[in-house]
């Protein structure tokens, strides 16, 4: 089985930081992985994505094909619109609901919401208030990391191992508020289920 | 770690570095960067047993490498593809005077320009260069590709290429690492004449590299990046060219039914596409770049030459990368349920950040430039993160060609009469290419004025050292610019007015005049300054 997951978001959110997490929960776990991003040009407030493949058997591609996504992962309600064309049938959105608006015509937020709100699987996470409460509104793409976690077939404990490899030259402390973001959101997902 | 997650640039420098390269020379460029920040960073480079350097552009890179071959050792130079252009000098002569400690010249290509103003394709300078290439298709072939190229280079005294894409350069895996090569020791060439390209040995060297050729071919016949394999439906054969090969597997789950050839070292193996010319009548070709090995295969007069479907025949779209979804409508196989695109995302196109000192100087130009009649302003720019001054709210720039033509070109205008003629440029783009374009105006006495945008780093790649290092001024006071035309303000909102009474007093100036804008990035700034919270990640 391979795992097929986007990541969206806007340059200095972090994003490229949950893909090394997962990468490295993925080594972890033994499992095939190809990672795409975008660098350059995208770091400057702009559009950032990643492809995230792995899985048990051999990852041919870099990209993920159209209509193959089993998660979208966002950290910007409007960004998670942008690849719905990847997402399978059964995928599932999980996105932070605040909104990153540094650009004069940023869509009507309520109707981004419910579009969202209208795709068959779909999680909507305060993520900055999650991130708040762990320590700093920085860690928002760890909680948007857990609230994914139901849904990436790699354990909690690799993927928390994962954000201890990665954050673990800023510092102990940095380490733990990710890892208490990671949990917060994990725990918003699951209460978050019926959605 | 015999295993490691690597970027498919950073697996082809871990794969130079095991293969016993002493040297790495690059400028930086988007999506070729990560080669050398990963050899620059390496513990063989920390340790001083490799020496890795930024240069001031990609043709004293090439050059260095070539001299670092000339006595023996193995060396790399690295680039983006338009940076071959600003290297296509040593690059086609070197293949003349060869190579003698192995020689590969790693060149990324960006197909549907993510970071580039083109999508050239770098296979077509092998064969202007007459040159062997390598394009390897995954992570794991980034890292053996640089071993191989080496050994092939010094087996034919030719430098190599090797050619990665955006995806591959930018996309990581899990790289299985292979024990290292001790370097070559220092020694010079056997044949040192060659490398006095004088007609007379020019002559004779590329006679030589001419009648070298079907070697190369028939190293890329044997090469294990190439590859023929049979399958059961002949109804059409495919060929696959680097990374192309992995969305066809990707489409048939790793088991393709057709026959399928795999290249990923050229000369074109002409041999094994005769194999799989003798089992199929059609031909599909997936390559990203140009139609490169399609329109070989077409030909102009093959009298009844195979079916071949391609980006020439407009089975597969002329211009942007390959995806997988492109290679299986393509083949025609059956389509999977898409969701229609969300109409409701706007675009997001990237910004200067806030407190970019380029802002304030974008600020202060328009603001200095105000009095000119509708149309009548003319700022000549450049390739770096103030290229993003084109973009609302600043719009403060009206050129972008290639690195250094604002300096030249508002020359030109200027010498058309077109007043006033600005140019504006950044610190590494003006000592990559800017600096000689400067002399041109000093020595004609040309009227321009050159803001040059000095944020102590090459910014928009990451913040790489800047061959100008806090000497710009006196740079251009040695071309002859005069040091009262020299200014240097400081781009801060609180310095706006004076710093456009200072742009306003050189534009008024009928001569050579230099402004330069100095404050650092504020994301290297950024990066000096000791944390104040925790971090939740950056780019």
């Amino acid at each position: 089985m391979t795992r097929n997951v986007i990541l969206a978001g806007v340059g200095g959110q972090g994003l490229l930081s949950i893909a090394a997490v997962l990468g490295a929960a993925a080594r972890a776990e033994g499992l095939q992985l190809k990672q795409a991003e975008v660098h350059g040009m995208a770091q400057r407030g702009g559009v950032v994505q990643s492809h995230v493949r792995y899985g048990d058997e051999t990852i041919h591609s870099d990209l993920i094909r159209e209509g193959t996504a089993n998660l979208i992962l966002s950290l910007e309600p409007m960004e998670a619109l942008r690849y719905l064309p990847f997402l399978a049938p059964t995928g599932t959105v999980i996105t932070s609901r605040a909104p990153l608006r540094n650009i004069p015509d940023y869509p009507n937020i309520p109707d981004l919401l419910d579009e969202i709100g209208a795709l068959p699987s779909h999680r909507m996470l305060d993520a900055e208030a999650l991130a708040k409460e762990a320590g700093t509104i920085r860690c928002a793409n760890m909680v948007i990391l857990g609230a994914g976690a139901p849904f990436l077939a790699i354990s909690e404990d690799a993927l928390i191992a994962g954000i201890e490899e990665v954050f673990a030259a800023k510092g102990l402390s940095v380490v733990e508020t990710n890892v208490r973001g990671f949990r917060l959101g994990l725990k918003a997902s699951l209460q978050n289920g019926s959605a | 770690m015999p295993i490691q997650l690597l970027l498919g640039d950073e697996a082809l420098a871990r794969g130079a570095i095991d293969a016993g390269l002493s040297a790495a020379y690059a400028y930086p460029g988007t999506p070729s960067t990560e080669i050398t920040e990963y050899a620059i960073n390496s513990p063989e480079s920390r340790r001083g047993d490799i020496h890795c350097r930024w240069t001031t552009n990609e043709k004293t890179a090439l050059e260095a490498a070539l001299g670092m071959s000339y006595a023996g050792k193995r060396a790399m130079a690295s680039m983006k593809h338009v940076g071959l252009n600003v290297a296509a000098d040593p690059f086609v002569n070197a293949a003349i005077a060869g190579a003698h400690g192995g020689l590969i010249i790693n060149v990324a290509d960006d197909p549907s320009m993510h970071s580039s103003q083109n999508e050239q394709d770098s296979r077509l300078y092998t064969e202007l260069a007459l040159m062997p290439c390598v394009e390897p298709a995954d992570q794991q072939e980034a890292y053996r590709a640089p071993a191989y190229a080496f050994d092939l280079s010094e087996r034919n005294r030719i430098p190599v290429m090797i050619r990665l894409t955006t995806r591959l350069a930018h996309s990581r895996a899990t790289v299985l690492v292979e024990g290292s090569r001790a370097q070559n020791e220092t020694s010079s060439p056997p044949d040192p004449r060659r490398y006095i390209l004088l007609p007379a040995i020019a002559r004779i060297s590329y006679e030589d590299l001419v009648r070298r050729q079907p070697g190369f071919r028939r190293e890329s016949e044997e090469s294990p990046f190439n590859a023929f394999s049979d399958g059961p439906d002949a109804s059409v054969g495919i060929i696959a060219c680097g990374i192309a090969h992995n969305y066809v597997q990707e489409v048939f789950a790793g088991t393709c039914p057709h026959p399928v050839l795999k290249i990923g070292q050229y000369p074109i193996p002409e041999s094994l596409v005769r194999r799989l010319l003798d089992r199929v009548s059609r031909i599909v070709v997936f390559e990203d770049g140009y139609p490169f090995v399609e329109g070989k295969l077409r030909g102009f007069l093959a009298p009844r030459p195979p079916e071949v479907l391609g980006r020439l025949s407009g089975d597969v779209p002329r211009t942007g990368e390959l995806t997988p979804r492109i290679v299986a409508d393509t083949l025609g196989l059956a389509a999977l349920s898409v969701r229609s695109p969300s109409s409701s995302p706007a675009p997001r196109p990237p910004a200067l950040c806030p407190g970019c000192p380029h802002a304030d100087t974008c600020r202060a130009l328009t603001a200095a430039l105000s009095t000119c009649r509708p149309g009548g302003r003319h700022v000549f720019s450049d390739i770096g993160c103030y290229t993003l001054g084109a973009l609302p709210p600043y719009e403060a720039i009206d050129t972008c060609i290639e690195m250094g033509a604002s300096i030249t070109m508002a020359r030109g205008a200027s010498d058309a009469g077109l007043r006033p003629a600005l140019a504006l440029i950044g610190d590494s783009t003006f000592t990559h290419s800017g600096m000689t374009g400067l002399l041109d105006c000093v020595n004609d006495g040309t009227n321009i004025t050159v803001v040059i945008v000095d944020n102590g780093t090459v910014a928009m790649t990451g913040g790489q050292t800047s061959a100008a290092e806090n000497r710009l001024a006196a740079i251009c006071a040695g071309l002859g610019v005069e040091t009262e035309h020299i200014r240097i303000i400081e781009p801060l909102p609180g310095k706006h007015e004076a710093n456009v009474a200072v742009l306003e007093r050189e534009i008024a100036y009928e001569g050579v005049s230099v402004v330069i804008a100095q404050r650092e990035c504020i994301q290297t700034a950024r990066r000096k300054a000791p944390t104040r919270e925790p971090d939740g990640g950056s780019e």
